[in-house]
């Protein structure tokens, strides 16, 4: 929980933190009052199967890709891979011969794996530096400084909150056209680089909790508001700058529908509408089921490695996103 | 804030003017990518428009159109199927699961694997759960097989073809709904608890009588999140079935996407995005109403 904590005294992470913080010890009574009913045996076997659930189709996955597709149909419920092979990654990767593709059941395509993931690199990255970096700028203008019509502004971001993507999509994908950039990388991340309006409102709220203080004690030792801004603001506010951050990488990294319409083109397919596309060239009649799973394992990998270093900084984000 | 300085005229000036700096890029982005497209949207479903010559006006024919349209009331129904048996699923069973949590565990770890299916993105999902539900191979009707139980056709099969994708994404969606619910278990006092139990309640009766009431306003919340959400269904339809069998999962997005990448109807395309449009706002109207009438039950 400390991850999150915050030093200034108002900010809404710290409210959540302490919750959980003072909830420890009645938690624990509650937890040794009946050690063993049957009740709590039940709950458990719940629980537990729940889990199972959520874990159980990426073992499936990851059994699958290690797996020979031409033999694939005489073990079809075998949890272990049916006559191991890292034969389907390879075709993912790129790094089998097409002949040897297809001795293992793959259709003899390949995926030109590498190019896809720094596509999906380099699209992820930009716009979640861009869109984290202006939209705190502008964030910083909401909650801190004074301009007339400033609450009318703010308000006209938040109703954006209420537009479905789908209704400016078709017309952004006439402006993206008529700005010559479909089938560019430019093109891609334009829409989201400047801004969401849920970044800028979830970074004003930060920012409205923290001390005035310090600020205006630098403004009158003559600091710019540029220096403030990043000497101290960014500085105290990188907790939920790094939350927001891993947030809009992962839904960068996920996203289908646009870079589908806008990124088409070989060259600057991201990984999800390569696999797409991987997945709708496999024959409908005995599919590459092998090469399709190894496929998803790796579009998936990214993000999970993501998951491993900050999984309690994007579970306690989530909850407090919940909490507000 | 109201207090003015007496120096204040050229103070303000000067923050006025590094604010619209500051605000430049975000302004531009907003202008540009959310509040000229949706003018524009509004326009061009008022028009003939096939992206290569200039949008024609046409007035309300795109919308007179719609009313005879048997595919985009289809589509319609179709959708509310969808969002229907996501969310209806959904909600349950995360607020079982986030209950679960709540009074069993304290582990961040549990927390974090519940939450692992909505880190993969939807196309991921939409593929690991095509290959598990095939007809033929897939481990869901080798169980049933096993079981005696005669195969079927989860994405194949027209009856089945939208409980499938509904449950596909509620598996991607559940760990993070349950987060949800969990944060706002975790805000109402123990003591609660503590008081019911000394009285001599049940869980059941504690579950019922104090958690779910109290519960309400974070109920509220993430129903706006989740049922938005769900009414843009696209991605799953779109690596699996792709509206087929027979048009029994053309969801409206998908239909839109139809319309204007496969047909370049962009006005028509327009015209449904807009009535897509009216939908949401009023159900995030009606929601709103209903948290506003839930706002009581606590603090």
């Amino acid at each position: 929980m400390t991850a999150v904590v915050q030093p200034a005294g108002t900010d809404p992470l710290r409210s959540e933190s302490t919750t959980t913080a003072t909830s420890t010890r009645p938690a624990h009574r509650l937890r040794t009052r009946r050690p063993f009913s049957p009740g709590r045996v039940l709950a458990w076997t719940a629980l537990v199967l729940f889990i199972a659930i959520t874990i159980a189709p990426f073992l499936w996955m990851l059994r699958t890709a290690l797996s020979n597709n031409r033999v694939l149909f005489t073990e079809p419920s075998s949890w272990l891979p049916v006559d191991f092979t890292w034969g389907p990654l390879e075709r993912v990767l790129g790094t089998a011969t097409s002949a040897e593709a297809q001795a293992e059941g793959g259709s003899g395509a390949s995926l030109d794996f590498w190019l896809y993931l720094r596509n999906s690199v380099i699209v992820s990255t930009v716009i979640t530096v861009g869109q984290v970096f202006f939209s705190a700028l502008a964030a910083y203008a909401f909650a801190r400084l004074r301009w007339p019509g400033r609450d009318k502004v703010f308000f006209l971001f938040l109703t954006a909150l209420m537009v479905p993507p789908i209704f400016t999509l078709l017309p952004n994908f006439v402006l993206i056209k008529n700005l010559n950039l479909l089938n560019t990388l430019p093109g891609i991340i334009a829409p989201f680089l400047f801004m969401t309006p849920f970044a800028v409102f979830f970074l004003r709220q930060f920012f409205l909790g923290i001390n005035r203080e310090v600020e205006e004690a630098a403004l009158i030792d003559g600091a710019g508001y540029l220096r403030v801004f990043f000497r101290i603001i960014l500085p105290m506010s990188s907790a939920p700058m790094a939350t927001l951050g891993i947030l809009t990488f992962i839904n960068a990294w996920n996203e289908y529908f646009w870079p589908q319409l806008v990124g088409q083109e070989e060259g600057v397919r991201v990984l999800t509408v390569a696999l797409g596309a991987f997945r709708a060239a496999t024959p409908q009649t005995g599919p590459d089921w092998a090469g399709l799973m190894a496929a998803s394992l790796v579009a998936a990998v990214p993000t999970m490695l993501l998951f491993l270093a900050f999984g309690r900084k994007i579970v306690n984000s989530i909850q407090f996103s919940g909490v507000k | 804030m109201s207090t003015a300085p007496t120096d204040a005229p050229r103070w303000r000036s000067r923050e006025t003017a590094v604010a619209y700096a500051f605000l430049a890029p975000a302004l531009l982005g907003f202008l540009t990518f959310y509040a000229w497209p949706t003018l524009r949207g509004l326009h061009l479903s008022l028009t003939d428009y096939d992206l290569l010559t200039a949008p024609e006006f046409t007035g309300l024919d795109n919308y007179r159109r719609l009313v005879e349209d048997d595919v985009f009331w289809n589509s319609l129904w179709v959708t509310l199927q969808y969002v229907v048996i996501n969310i209806g699923v959904q909600t349950v069973l995360a607020i079982g699961l986030a209950v679960l949590i709540h009074r069993l565990t304290r582990s961040t770890v549990i927390r974090g694997m519940i939450l692992l299916p909505y880190l993969i993105s939807n196309v991921v999902v939409a593929m690991v759960w095509y290959w598990m539900a095939d007809y033929n191979l897939g481990i869901l009707n080798e169980t049933l097989a096993w079981a005696g139980i005669d195969r079927i056709g989860f994405f194949g099969d027209p009856d089945w073809a939208i409980p499938t994708i509904a449950l596909t994404n509620v598996w991607r969606h559940l760990g993070y709904t349950a987060l949800l619910i969990f944060a706002g278990l975790q805000t109402i006092n123990r003591d609660v608890y503590e008081a019911a139990a000394i009285d001599g309640a049940g869980e059941v009766r504690i579950f019922f009588r104090i958690t779910l009431p109290l519960l309400r306003p974070v109920l509220a919340l993430v129903m706006i999140l989740t049922v938005i959400g769900s009414w843009q269904i696209f991605d799953t339809v779109a690596v699996t079935t792709q509206g087929g069998p027979v048009d029994t999962t053309r969801v409206i997005q998908y239909y839109i996407y139809d319309q204007a990448f496969t047909r370049f109807d962009f006005g028509y395309a327009s015209a449904i995005a807009v009535v897509l449009f009216l939908i949401l706002a009023g159900v995030a109207l009606a929601q709103l109403k209903l948290m506003r009438a839930g706002e009581s039950d606590q603090s």
